[in-house]
């Protein structure tokens, strides 16, 4: 019997058990005087009850079941005549194993070692064996919990409470597993950047100037591991080229939004905005790489500008920008909304125009809001990938000149892992070191700018 | 009441500050002030008074056009401020609310220090040559609004800082520092506790004659004890205007003596 059977089985025993526990629920409401007093909650809710009560422990059964019963079943094919012949060292013995086993689930039509095919045998009986096992377990288990629920309905039986706490401790794991994901990939980067710092010091790493990976160390001991330029690079074109076109634009249409664009124009403005969001990175990154860079340098040469390249920062940066214009426009939108109309009409009403009231009252009230929003952006602007990996270029310059070409930290990660790479060099764990500073950064970004958003927000509350 | 609509009401001697002849206020569709017409006098205290949604905000909102920032609001007939109509195209909306200031039912002082409040006005309107007149200008407006006292160690902290009752007073001085001819106040006390309330009055009482005073309450006694005149709106029209002691003791109006008896329904 496959998982998949096994598993409609058991749903399908629920829904009998369901069928069931209505009707016993059903049957002591009317029996009863008066149907309002008679149970304690609706037949419908014993009826869960009961299907809960059949479905749950089975299912966790089933699953324990196929975690342990692999090593079950490998240490039963073991035992047979057979494996008295494999070799005993590590390596081939466990590809012959491996290969066994996928031909006995139907993964594999034929192997390539005798040896293997003589273990198919063993391995399908040790399968179906614990597979009849584990399915008669289970459906034994759906049965006698079921019937336990069922024998335990009597007019006073909460169930109703019951299946409430069962919906918010489902509500709870579904909330819990996005948490829980995170802290396993911020603890996957944690480890794989300790074996890094063991083969590369973290003070060369975080403050030395020459990056250039290698995966064996120089004659004098350098081994190109200095990501400040990679860091110098990021901040350039997410922190600073692309806030100084964001900002202001950003800003401005925020302003002209709430504070003049008609209605009208408003209800179509504002979601056109918040589709530009959604556009993929991909079509910024190809329009940057395709069009806003090598005009760019040709701009640049034609006014002889020295280091002009084709893969500038300056067009990373001006495409990064107006990606992330959306988001401070957004930001800047609800912040600025957010101000009590009341001081508006307080300035209004001392004489001051609106463009006036929008500079001296509105903007100031509003800067904490605009500020986090701000920082929200740059926290998605540093770690922004297509853009800069189509359009900025792998020289880890460290320069200021706009037009030159420099890299980032997202940049080098992808490099750093495509292509064929031993996995414990330092050239791939390096990856997992950058990759963990961003995720650092980005965090506190974040935090401070939620911290300074609510903060704002209590204060006219 | 109805004999009293239609009719141009005196605002006693003098020569009005502002008259307001067949105003009539629609929200969309909806009509909500019905041909009001009153003079506003300059050595007055004058109270609007009236069941809440009968129009009263909206009427002092024609007064300094603040209504002009409701899309869907429309006035019409003729308001004057010393002959000249305020909503005539000439009358540049900007000069119109430095000489009508207005103080707010909520206090909303500008999240700026208290300096930056007072000078707000003063600032925007090129009022002061220097920075010393700038300063004086603003003792001046704490002093007359009675903050001076209370503040004057602290002109640099947040105006939001300060208590309701001390909010509402430095709205008031907010208000003075542009020298307005006309203050509107719309339930100055409403959300201030009975010794803020007194305080308030007692300004009220300092400033008037400097100013001609209009006052939105819902506060019998406080319309009997700071105004001169009284005007009695009910579901958007004028109902009587005359002089507080007569509208409190002796009123034409049944539908006036039941509502200041506490008898309205
Ligand atoms: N911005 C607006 N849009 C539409 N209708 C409005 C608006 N402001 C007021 N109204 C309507 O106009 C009428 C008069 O309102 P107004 O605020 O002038 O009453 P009020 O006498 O000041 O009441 P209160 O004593 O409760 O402050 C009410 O029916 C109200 O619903
Ligand atoms: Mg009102």
């Amino acid at each position: 019997m496959t998982s998949t059977t096994l598993l409609l089985l058991v749903f399908g025993m629920g829904a009998i058990a369901w069928f069931f526990g209505r009707l016993k629920a059903a049957g002591l409401r009317s029996a009863a005087s008066s149907p309002k007093r008679a149970l304690h909650s609706l037949p419908n809710y014993h009826g869960w009850y009961v299907a809960l009560w059949a479905i749950i422990p089975a299912l966790l059964f089933v699953t324990v079941w196929n975690i342990v019963s692999p090593s079950l079943i490998t240490e039963a094919a073991l035992t047979s005549p057979a494996a008295q012949q494999l070799p005993q060292e590590g390596f081939a013995r466990g590809t012959i194993l491996s290969e066994a086993r996928s031909i006995a689930y139907g993964n594999q039509s034929n192997a390539f070692n005798p040896l293997s095919r003589t273990m198919v045998g063993p391995y399908e009986e040790a399968i179906s064996y614990y597979q009849t096992i584990g399915a008669l377990a289970a459906l034994l288990l759906v049965f006698a919990c079921g019937a336990f629920a069922w024998l335990r309905i009597k007019p006073d039986l909460r169930a109703r409470t019951k299946i409430e706490r069962v919906t918010m401790m489902a509500l709870l794991i579904a909330s819990l597993i996005a948490i829980v994901t995170t802290v396993g990939i911020f603890l996957s980067l944690v480890f794989e950047t300790a074996r890094f710092f063991s083969m590369v010091s973290p003070i060369d790493f975080l403050f030395g100037t020459e990056w250039n990976p290698k995966a064996v160390a120089g004659p004098r001991g350098e081994t190109g591991f200095g990501a400040i330029p990679l860091f110098w690079g990021t901040v350039f074109i997410g922190a600073i080229i692309a806030m100084i076109v964001a900002i202001p634009l950003g800003l401005m249409s925020a302003v002209y939004l709430t504070q003049y664009a008609p209605p009208r124009f408003r209800a179509w403005m504002k979601p056109i905005l918040e589709v530009l969001a959604g556009v993929p990175t991909v079509v910024y990154g190809y329009f940057a790489a395709l069009t806003v860079a090598p005009a760019l340098r040709d701009f640049a040469v034609s006014i002889g500008i020295a280091g002009a390249s084709s893969e500038s920062a300056l067009a990373a940066g001006l495409v990064m920008g107006i990606m992330i214009i959306p988001f401070v426009s957004s930001m800047a939108d609800d912040s600025i909304a957010a101000v009590p109309s009341a001081m508006r009409d307080g300035s209004l009403a001392m004489g001051a125009t609106k463009s006036e009231t929008i500079k001296k009252v509105l903007i100031p009230a509003a800067l904490p809001g605009v500020v986090g929003g701000v920082l929200l952006a740059v926290s998605r602007a540093i770690g922004e990938t297509m853009i800069v990996v189509m359009a900025a270029g792998l020289a880890a310059n460290m320069t200021a000149n706009p037009f030159s070409s420099v890299t980032t930290v997202t940049t080098q990660i992808v490099k750093l892992l495509t292509g064929d790479q031993e996995f414990d060099s330092p050239k791939t764990l390096a990856a997992f070191a950058l990759g963990l500073v961003l995720f650092i950064v980005t965090l506190l970004l974040n935090l401070i700018a939620l911290r300074v958003v609510k903060k704002y927000r209590e204060a006219y509350e | 009441m109805t004999n009293s609509k239609n009719e141009m009401i005196s605002a006693g001697d003098g020569s009005p500050k502002m008259t307001t002849r067949n105003v009539n206020v629609f929200y969309g569709d909806k009509q909500a002030i019905n041909d009001v017409s009153i003079d506003v006098n300059m050595d007055n205290v004058t109270a609007f008074i009236g069941p809440s949604g009968c129009g009263k905000s909206t009427f002092l909102r024609c007064l300094n056009r603040m209504n002009d920032t409701i899309p869907i609001a429309k006035v019409t007939g003729e308001i004057t401020l010393e002959g000249e109509d305020i909503y005539s195209p000439t009358m540049d909306v900007v000069q119109l609310r430095a000489r009508v200031g207005m103080v707010f039912q909520k206090p909303n002082p500008f999240p700026k220090s208290i300096y930056d409040n007072v000078a707000y006005g003063p600032r925007i309107h090129g009022l002061a040559a220097g920075k010393d007149e700038l300063d004086n200008i603003v003792e001046t407006s704490l002093q007359r609004a009675g903050l001076w006292g209370e503040v004057k160690d602290r002109l640099l902290d947040s105006g939001t800082a300060l208590s309701g009752g001390q909010q509402q007073r430095l709205c008031i001085a907010r208000a003075i520092a542009v020298d307005p001819e006309v203050i509107l106040m719309d339930e100055p006390c409403s959300a201030l506790d009975p010794i803020a309330t007194a305080k308030i009055e007692e300004l009220i009482h300092e400033i008037r004659g400097r100013y001609a005073i209009v006052i939105v309450t819902h506060n019998m006694q406080q319309a009997a004890r700071v105004s001169q005149r009284t005007a009695f709106f009910h579901l958007g029209t004028l109902v009587e205007y005359g002089e507080t002691s007569e509208i409190f003791t002796n009123p034409t109006e049944t539908q006036t003596r039941d509502y200041i008896t506490g008898r309205y329904g």
